[in-house]
């Protein structure tokens, strides 16, 4: 019950924003996140009693259209869990780090995000397909009117590619689901879109094959896997500061979501023989967002192609599919989404400060600005892989765990690393280090409140390097789960 | 004709009565008040009876009042009334109001008649009666070269058509010997090899084509969409359109054995046809009303695509898809009424620039068609595409599926392009609108309500189309499955 609790409140934590004027819309939408997250909270303690009989941590099952099949199933297990917390901390931080870039139309604006927010929890908690689709259409429209409404320059072609991009890949992904649905009543004669019932359905190679390009066409707009990656450059640099955060940290993550979810153990064949071909886009992800990356002058699109490298790894760990790439997938979701998330509050406050982006104009601001540095200094260092930060513990977890299935990609993706390190270090480089651009400007260093939000990123970023153990710990079971079937198939 | 028999017809009874009050109130005294009032009245009371009508059916071959045929009705009516109410705010700015509603009431008239027809004779009493009314009504407000443009357009083409619909069913008729609709299966399947069959169906549906603006019958839609008075629009895209659909559904149920393969062919390219023209051509408009007129034409391929699939599943999506668009449809229509000023509609995209910040309420409600017709969750545009797509996937009707995926997804850019706009800053130098009326303002309410209701909780309404669709299989069951297999895929 607890979980439609969450989704509800946060949907109409987003109503009262915008009937709220210009401050009271931002504290709520702030202690609806924060009380969502006190309620999440409880979820954690029962993590070590779940034996293999009781799968879910929470449920909520209600009936709605049981006449095609359709129920309200709700559940979330550890891996939920994880990036639902992620959900509501960068939502906190989103909310914060627009606290003074936002002034028009504060009220809608926390509408969206809220709603955005309640869509993406929704689709970490959706168990029935078609209440999935729903919540993975709903993130759409207020994801795309943030883009278009508080967006840059170019902010509505940005927002219409991005919707046209990520809503075609759901058409198709309905399609899927609706036959998976129609194989699953020809064996069984139940029509159903719940997922436990879906797991295990026989069927012949082809459909499977062809069932699973569907749901992996769906998800890898949104991951975003290399051929379809070209909305996510444009809409992550076009978007407000909350918006590239939402995009960039949570969004992305529910394609990685449902491809661990659904795509796997629903079609373990057809996915085991597609593995190679994922691995290599997401190989070939890692080497063409890092190269892209490098190239950018514009330092909002830098930090944007850095997300395609990033989650080339996920997309690598996903298909290798063994217990550390995976766990370390999960990892890299949760830094990636710490760090690039902090990166582009961090953009988003020199943006609002030198009314510009390139890279051109920037350079020597540490001087200036010496916290900013700092953090920036750090957060470009996480990105990079260097120990002790979270992104670290999930690429080498990537690595070690693609090795076997595939030691020629893991060389690869290894060797992209020293790209991530030339591009991260020219950010710093251009930015904080070397002659002052426009020496007339004034820079403002980071208010407290910008800093809180950046060292908290900074410090789950330390928290996940060295200590990660909690959070394998949580993912692990509800991993092994989803593997069990994936696994025997591995294994025949 | 017994007591039982006029209570059972009488819904069309009242519906006459009403029209020739509003023409008898007019040749006493003008008085728009009386006139809108007697059509609203007479809407409502026309609504009672058919629920009030008894059990006994209709006297003759002519016209059947299944389940089926009263769903249609109810929509039909409601759409009529909303029709009207719109209307009587948008012409109290205009000059001879009264005598619309009379003409609104005859077309209401025809189309009730098109939903309960059984029988070709009746069929065409029905379309032409509709016809009629609509020609008059599309030149009605004659505020310049447009409107008179889509009034003689939708004559000859309407006329035209009707001519050709009525030859196709000499051929028919000159092959099964029987007029009556149900009676045509059996004949059909005693009758084999009877060459003019094909013809005569396929000059059938070129009428019928024509009516629901199928490509290639398509081209008067944004000529006539664009030239109507907005009210008038609403009741193209509406009454007009989903009696014929429900007149469609009745003869392909009817004539399941002449779902040959040239004919199913024909009609999945008309549908594939209708699907990309539409979202195609809408892509490049810059007004309103044109954009939706290429949007209906994509919707109807939808509904097409639905019909196709067969069984009563695939009726029962047809039933949800066209309730959806009437609610959809109606609200989009509704918003152009009340901001339409008196010298002229607004149609042009860039007055609804900034609308959301300039008028709140009427904009939500476009914005929520525009996402309805885009089909996006939690709206009844999204229940209903999910309905047709459901009935494709079971008949596997895989190309007419990969088709609407692709047309949706190029609808997509349009939706939500006007989206956008309505989202845009507001001009520094906006128009002064004119104030929207009371009764309006609670019609487009009720409207946007039913639209995220029936988003949110569709369960009575597919219940409703499958009692709809069941009562259609049961009083004439096919002599074989209708327009193709409709068994699950099996794997």
């Amino acid at each position: 019950m607890i979980l439609g609790w969450i989704v509800v409140l946060t949907l109409a934590g987003g109503a009262l924003a915008w009937s709220g004027g210009r401050r009271a819309s931002r504290w709520i939408a702030l202690g609806t996140l924060a009380l969502d997250l006190v309620l999440v909270g409880p979820l954690f303690l029962r993590r070590p009693a779940t034996p293999a009989g009781r799968r879910w941590l929470a449920e909520l099952v209600l009936p709605w259209m049981p006449r095609y099949g359709v129920g309200i199933h709700l559940a979330i297990d550890g891996l939920s869990l994880l990036l639902i917390v992620l959900t509501l901390v960068l939502g906190i931080l989103a909310v914060v780090a627009s606290w003074r870039e936002i002034t028009q139309r504060t009220g809608f604006f926390h509408f969206n995000l809220m709603a955005v927010l309640a869509g993406i929890l929704g689709v970490f908690m959706a168990l029935d397909l078609f209440l999935f689709y729903l919540f993975w259409e709903l993130m759409l429209l207020p994801m795309a009117l943030l883009i278009a409404i508080w967006g840059h320059e170019r902010r509505t072609r940005a927002a219409i590619k991005f919707f046209l991009f990520t809503q075609a890949g759901g058409l198709v992904m309905l399609v899927s689901i609706l036959g998976l649905a129609f194989v699953h009543h020809a064996d069984t004669g139940v029509l159903t879109f719940d997922y436990p019932e879906l797991v295990g359905t026989p069927m012949p190679a082809a459909v499977e094959m062809l069932l699973m390009l569907g749901f992996f066409l769906g998800f890898a707009v949104k991951l975003p896997a290399v051929p379809l990656h070209t909305w996510l450059p444009d809409a992550h640099t076009e978007a407000p500061t909350a918006g590239s955060v939402v995009l960039a940290g949570l969004l992305l993550k529910t394609g990685a979501y449902g491809l661990l979810r659904f795509a796997l153990p629903i079609f373990p064949e057809a996915s085991r023989a597609f593995a190679p071909v994922a691995m290599t886009l997401g190989t070939i992800g890692i080497v063409y967002g890092a190269v892209l990356a490098w190239a950018q002058t514009d330092l909002k699109r830098l930090v944007a192609y850095t997300s395609v490298s990033h989650l080339g790894f996920v997309l690598l760990g996903i298909y290798a599919a063994g217990t550390v790439a995976q766990e370390g997938a999960v990892v890299q979701m949760l830094a990636h989404g710490l760090s690039t998330g902090g990166l582009f509050i961090l953009v988003g406050a020199l943006q609002e400060r030198l009314g510009t982006r390139s890279l051109d104009r920037m350079g020597g601001l540490w001087a200036m600005a010496p916290r900013m540095g700092v953090l920036g200094m750090m957060l470009a260092l996480a990105s990079l892989g260097l120990p002790a930060f979270g992104n670290f513990v999930g690429e080498i977890l990537v690595l070690v765990g693609s090795y076997p299935r595939s030691p020629e990609l893991t060389a690869v993706a290894t060797a992209a690393m020293v790209l991530a390190t030339a591009y991260s270090l020219r950010l710093v480089q251009r930015t904080f280090f070397g002659a002052r651009a426009e020496p007339a400007s004034v820079l403002q260093d980071l208010s407290a409140r910008e800093t809180a939000v950046l060292v908290a990123a900074a410090l789950g970023l330390i928290c996940l390097g060295l200590y990660p153990q909690p959070v394998l710990d949580t993912a692990e079971p509800a991993l092994g789960a989803l593997r069990t079937v994936f696994g025997q198939v591995a294994r025949r | 004709m017994s007591a039982d028999e006029l209570r059972a017809i009488s819904p069309l009874i009242v519906l006459g009565a009403a029209a020739l009050v509003a023409l008898l109130g007019i040749t006493i005294r003008r008085s728009h008040r009386f006139s809108a009032l007697a059509c609203v009245v007479g809407l409502a009371l026309a609504m009672a009876s058919l629920f009030l009508r008894g059990s006994a059916p209709p006297p003759g071959p002519l016209l059947v009042a299944d389940d089926f045929a009263v769903v249609y009705t109810a929509l039909v009516l409601t759409a009529s009334f909303a029709v009207a109410v719109l209307a009587s705010g948008y012409m109290a700015r205009r000059q001879r109001p009264e005598e619309l509603y009379v003409l609104l009431l005859v077309a209401t008239l025809g189309a009730v008649v098109l939903v309960w027809s059984g029988h070709l004779v009746s069929l065409f009493l029905g379309l032409e009666t509709l016809s009629v009314s609509l020609y008059s009504l599309i030149g009605y407000t004659r505020t310049g070269p447009r409107s008179v443009e889509a009034s003689i357009k939708y004559l000859i083409l309407a006329a035209a058509s009707s001519a050709i619909l009525l030859f196709g069913m000499a051929l028919v008729y000159a092959e099964l010997g029987t007029m009556v609709i149900i009676e045509m299966g059996p004949a059909l399947a005693v009758a084999s090899g009877r060459t003019l069959v094909v013809p005569g169906v396929a000059l059938m549906v070129t009428g019928i084509g024509f009516k629901l603006a199928l490509v290639p019958f398509h081209m008067w839609t944004p000529d006539v969409y664009e030239g109507a008075p907005a009210p008038v629009t609403a009741l193209v895209a509406t009454v007009s359109k989903g009696a014929v659909v429900a007149l469609f559904v009745r003869l392909a149920w009817a004539l399941g054995a002449a779902g040959q393969a040239a004919l199913l062919v024909a009609f999945g390219i008309v549908a594939a046809a209708s699907m990309l023209a539409g979202n195609l051509l809408a892509l490049r408009q810059d007004n309103l009303k044109r954009l939706l007129a290429y949007s209906s034409i994509a919707h109807l391929g939808y509904v097409l695509t639905a019909i196709l699939a067969g069984g009563p599943g695939a009726i029962e999506a047809v039933s949800i898809y066209v309730t959806a668009y009437f609610v959809t449809i109606l609200a989009a229509f509704g918003v152009v009424t009340v901001l339409s000023g008196p010298d002229g509609d607004a149609d042009r995209l860039e007055e609804y620039q900034g609308l959301v910040w300039r008028r709140p309420f009427v904009a939500m409600v476009l914005v929520l068609s525009l996402l309805s017709l885009a089909g996006i969750p939690l709206t009844a545009g999204f229940i209903a595409k999910f309905a047709v797509i459901f009935a494709g996937v079971r008949s596997g009707l895989w190309t007419l599926l990969a088709v609407l995926v692709i047309s949706s997804a190029i609808g997509l850019y349009y939706y939500l392009r006007v989206v956008v706009v309505m989202f845009a800053a507001a001009p520094a130098a906006s128009a002064v609108a004119p104030p929207v009326p009371q009764s309006s303002r609670v019609l487009l309410l009720c409207l946007a309500l039913i639209l995220v209701w029936l988003g949110v909780y569709p369960v009575p309404l597919q219940g409703i189309a499958w009692t709809a669709a069941s009562s259609l299989a049961r009083e004439s069951p096919p002599v074989t499955t209708p327009l193709g297999p409709a068994t699950a895929r099996r794997p």
